[in-house]
């Protein structure tokens, strides 16, 4: 079903009973040519731009609880390419192209608001990296601007300008960075790819792998053996448990990321601004919520919850650099599950078991990838070859010497 | 998180950093003839499990030492905490 404001009216006058399920809840069959594990936000546009742009026609994504269960409903929405590795900018400028057109090209309100991202600084020094990093992402082609402090002052009048320690001298702004509504992506993708004929089965969790000479040739499920051509790992967060059913370790740590929401507030934050020399980021929610977030806890965790000094951490960041926050209250905070890799950077890449390919190491910013890692790794896995933007992301990147390190702080996963 | 440390008695974990994984204090010899595919495991590649590990904390805002903790990853529970340099002297390290 097409869905429109005509679509609307019409379900109107026939009192809403005509409204269908977006997708199918599918039973595993006995072999596809792709199995996607994973039915997050990675698994499910992997799926979709396999069926839509490659032609494969036999695809399923085994989630091992409901889709959207995962990181792509705990993260914080943001998107943007504020990136400046070559090895990670062209990438995610990509990313959001496809956010750009991903409502038409899903037919589904993802409530995409390209409502602009700051970064700010706060000396000589730290303006400089920003001007060198705005000038790499217009080599990518993506947007950027340096706005001096007047500037900044006239786009967030609110915040602390003067504060001792850290004042605010102006920030990087990409104007098309923005939100999008996390929940809408994971339905929209899998209302697109079941469109297509896609198998999307829920409650399925993967027990190990079919291993014939040597080669993945399916998964071991709870409910039963499924063959596939090509086995596709796509599971962030656990990516280090699944893949050692396949006997595979992975540079990868699981780290626990807080994040906050306060009680519905009057319109008050323009933009996502993100204070990152006192580790602190907000956004403003179209319900009014200030959704906010900090650093990661810093130790190995899959509790899906954190420590209290974080908080606190996150907290005092907020009241630093923008004291009005003091008068909000949290209503709600939680923790996610993410992949902390060796240089900050992701993996969309084969292993070296044939027919095993794995996604992940998206460390704390794999929402803002969604489109760009299912279409780069829909592309591996229908060309046999990496996508151009994204054939940097390999898994023997550290043996050959070439780490993608936007930070510079080396083989250290609790410190990018 | 509260770390009980052998010297100090229990600390909360603030005080603390966490290095990693505990085969971090089990460096490659640079002599061996594979140690460059040795040091690439040693510097990137991790068990990660979940449940029980082992792990090198540091007490930054302590007395500075070097801890082994082990602790469960799903559940946060400390238990037990040991000098590093007891356990590297244990594995023949150190001097």
């Amino acid at each position: 079903m097409r869905y429109s404001a005509f679509r609307i009216f019409q379900q109107g006058i026939a009192g809403n009973r005509g409204w269908k399920p977006a997708w199918r809840d599918a039973s595993p069959q006995s072999a596809y040519d792709v199995v996607i594990v994973g039915g997050g936000g990675h698994g499910l546009s992997t799926a979709y731009y396999l069926a839509r742009k490659f032609g494969i026609a036999r695809i399923a994504v085994l989630e091992k609880g409901w889709i959207g269960s995962g990181n792509v409903g705990r993260n914080t929405t943001i998107i943007r390419s504020n990136y400046l590795l070559p090895g990670n900018e062209p990438f995610y400028e990509l990313s959001l192209r496809l956010w750009e057109g991903l409502e038409q090209d899903l037919n589904y309100n993802a409530m995409v608001s390209q409502r602009g991202i700051v970064n700010l600084f706060h000396s000589d020094s730290q303006r400089d990296a920003f001007v060198r990093r705005a000038n790499a992402m217009r080599l990518a082609g993506a947007d950027s601007e340096i706005l001096d402090e007047a500037g900044i002052r006239k786009l967030c009048p609110f915040l602390a300008f003067d504060n001792a320690r850290f004042p605010i001298r102006g920030a990087l702004w990409q104007p098309r960075g923005g939100t999008v509504r996390h929940d809408a992506v994971a339905w929209g993708y899998a209302r697109g790819a079941d469109a297509l004929g896609v198998d999307i089965v829920q409650n399925c969790e993967v027990t190990g792998f079919v291993m014939e000479g040597g080669a993945c040739r399916g998964v071991e499920t709870v409910r039963g053996t499924i063959r596939a051509g090509k086995v596709a790992v796509c599971v962030a967060g656990s990516s280090s448990r699944v893949m050692a059913l396949a006997g595979l370790r992975l540079p990868i740590e699981s780290h626990v990321l807080q994040a906050f929401v306060t009680e519905g507030l009057k319109p008050a934050i323009p933009c996502v601004l993100t204070f990152g020399a006192g580790h602190f980021y907000v956004s403003q929610s179209d319900k009014g919520g200030l959704v906010f977030g900090g650093d990661i806890d810093g130790y190995n965790s899959y509790a899906q919850r954190g420590n209290l000094p974080v908080v606190e951490d996150v907290c005092e960041g907020g009241m630093a650099v923008m004291p009005m926050i003091g008068r909000a209250r949290v209503l709600r905070m939680w923790g996610g599950l993410v992949d902390m890799s060796m240089d900050g950077s992701a993996f969309i890449d084969r292993t070296e078991i044939d027919g095993l390919y794995f996604n992940g190491g998206w460390c704390y910013g794999g929402f803002k990838a969604t489109p760009a890692s299912g279409f780069c790794y829909a592309h591996l896995l229908a060309t046999g070859q990496s996508h151009p933007v994204a054939r940097e992301m390999r898994l023997d990147r550290f043996r050959r010497g070439h780490p993608i390190d936007e930070k510079g702080a080396g083989a250290q996963p609790n410190l990018h | 998180m509260i770390i009980n440390h052998p010297l100090l008695g229990p600390r909360d974990h603030q005080e603390f950093v966490c290095l990693g994984d505990a085969t971090l204090i089990d460096r490659p010899d640079w002599r061996d003839e594979d140690a460059p595919e040795r040091f690439h495991d040693y510097l990137h590649l991790r068990d990660n499990p979940a449940g029980e590990v082992r792990e090198v904390w540091y007490h930054e805002h302590g007395d500075r030492s070097w801890l082994v903790v082990t602790r469960d990853t799903g559940s946060h529970e400390i238990t037990s905490v040991e000098l590093a340099r007891e356990v590297a002297r244990r594995r023949g390290r150190g001097r």
